[in-house]
């Protein structure tokens, strides 16, 4: 019964996966392709990891499982926040099909009010 | 299970075939942190397979050591220094 | 006199806790409970507190009072919910042959004054529908939104943040 509802919960975690990874490579530019590969990557990894505690019952593999479920969810936004940040700091610019940058026009005027 | 591992390798393509082919470095470093992540998943089923808290001990390590490097690399593109 | 004496009496309370999770993390790590994996457990625990203990969210001991667990206990379902919601949406738009996305960056305010509570508030604005944190500035948050729906300030912090901001309130302040 239980190896079942694991198994059941790994193959969720593969669709998310899939279709995180296929953001990845449809999506046009930088931070598209991190809204999607970050919220379903992770995700589909923590359910892939619920799936192997399933499997294993709390025992030594159920509580390692537990602790890195924790620490995904709470490291892989933070990369992705630092690469979105160092990403436009360092001058790429959004997709031609953006409807508006605020971000971009704060920077600017800040910069020009250092250098008045 | 063995189709599992089939579509998880599927996903480790696309991550290679953006950090090859990526116009820009920042692309490249998305992939990477994405394949970081993906080889913990690697990890999960292998320890669903095997019952042994081997692979879970390098899921915990890879994830540490993912996250440590896609930090390092975007500090790196900021083009900042590793101190602030 | 009184305050200092105060004050180094907390300190001591808080290194204790920190301690303490940190040998309840050794023991969930290594799950066997043999004489010299407890005493190197020990001694690895308090090099920690000793070293890094600076690294601690100081006012942390402060937020475990019933009233704080309980609005947590209500954030976790909502806040998995809204992840769920994320994934589905984002299943959408990715195998949409026509990709339906209008991304852009927006700027929103917060009312959280606390870097913990802003720390939990952008990592759940990353994890939910669409938006992605850009940088945090003070009370202004610069997020990516794939689908743009309102350019201005109060437009976009309605629809963005108040749906976490009210419980986050609750459990942080």
């Amino acid at each position: 019964m239980t190896e079942t509802i694991g198994f059941i919960l790994i193959v969720c975690g593969l669709i998310f996966d899939f279709s995180g990874c296929l953001g990845l490579v449809r999506l046009p530019d930088v931070y598209n392709r991190l809204q999607s590969s970050t919220k379903c990557v992770t995700l589909g990894t923590c359910l892939i990891l619920l799936g192997a505690v399933f499997y294993n019952g709390i025992n030594a593999v159920g509580i390692k499982a537990i602790l890195c479920i924790w620490f995904i969810f709470m490291t892989s936004p933070t990369a992705a926040h630092a690469i979105s940040r160092a990403s436009h700091k360092a001058g790429y610019k959004l997709w031609k099909g953006s409807a508006c940058d605020k971000y971009l026009e704060d920077r600017q005027g800040s910069l020009k009010k250092e250098d008045s | 299970m063995t189709g599992c591992i089939v579509v998880l390798i599927i996903c480790c393509f696309m991550c290679l075939y953006r950090i090859a082919f990526g116009p820009t470095p920042s692309d490249r470093i998305v992939a990477n942190d994405i394949l970081g992540i993906i080889i913990v998943g690697f990890c999960g089923i292998f320890s669903a397979l095997s019952k042994q808290d081997l692979y879970m001990n390098i899921a915990l390590a890879w994830a540490l050591l993912s996250f440590i490097g896609s930090i390092a690399l975007s500090k790196f593109l900021e083009g900042r220094t590793y101190d602030d | 006199m009184e305050s200092i004496e105060k004050s180094t009496g907390f300190k001591f309370r808080v290194r204790l806790f920190e301690f303490l999770l940190m040998f309840l993390i050794w023991l969930a790590l290594t799950w066997t409970i043999d004489p010299l994996t407890l005493i190197v457990g020990v001694i690895v625990a308090a090099g920690v507190v000793l070293f890094l203990s600076d690294l601690f969210p100081p006012n942390m001991v402060l937020l475990f009072t019933p009233r704080r667990l309980f609005w947590l206990l209500v954030y976790i379902p909502y806040f998995l919910y809204c992840v769920f919601k994320a994934n589905l949406d984002v299943l959408y738009r990715v195998l949409h042959p026509d990709l339906p996305i209008n991304p852009g960056i927006v700027k929103v305010r917060t009312a959280l004054t606390t870097d913990l509570a802003k720390t939990f508030l952008a990592n759940s604005i990353t994890l939910t529908p669409g938006t992605l944190t850009v940088d945090i500035e003070g009370e202004y948050l610069y997020i990516h939104w794939i689908n743009v729906l309102a350019k201005d300030i109060e437009g976009a912090t309605i629809i963005i943040v108040n749906k976490f901001e009210n419980i986050l309130r609750r459990i942080f302040e």
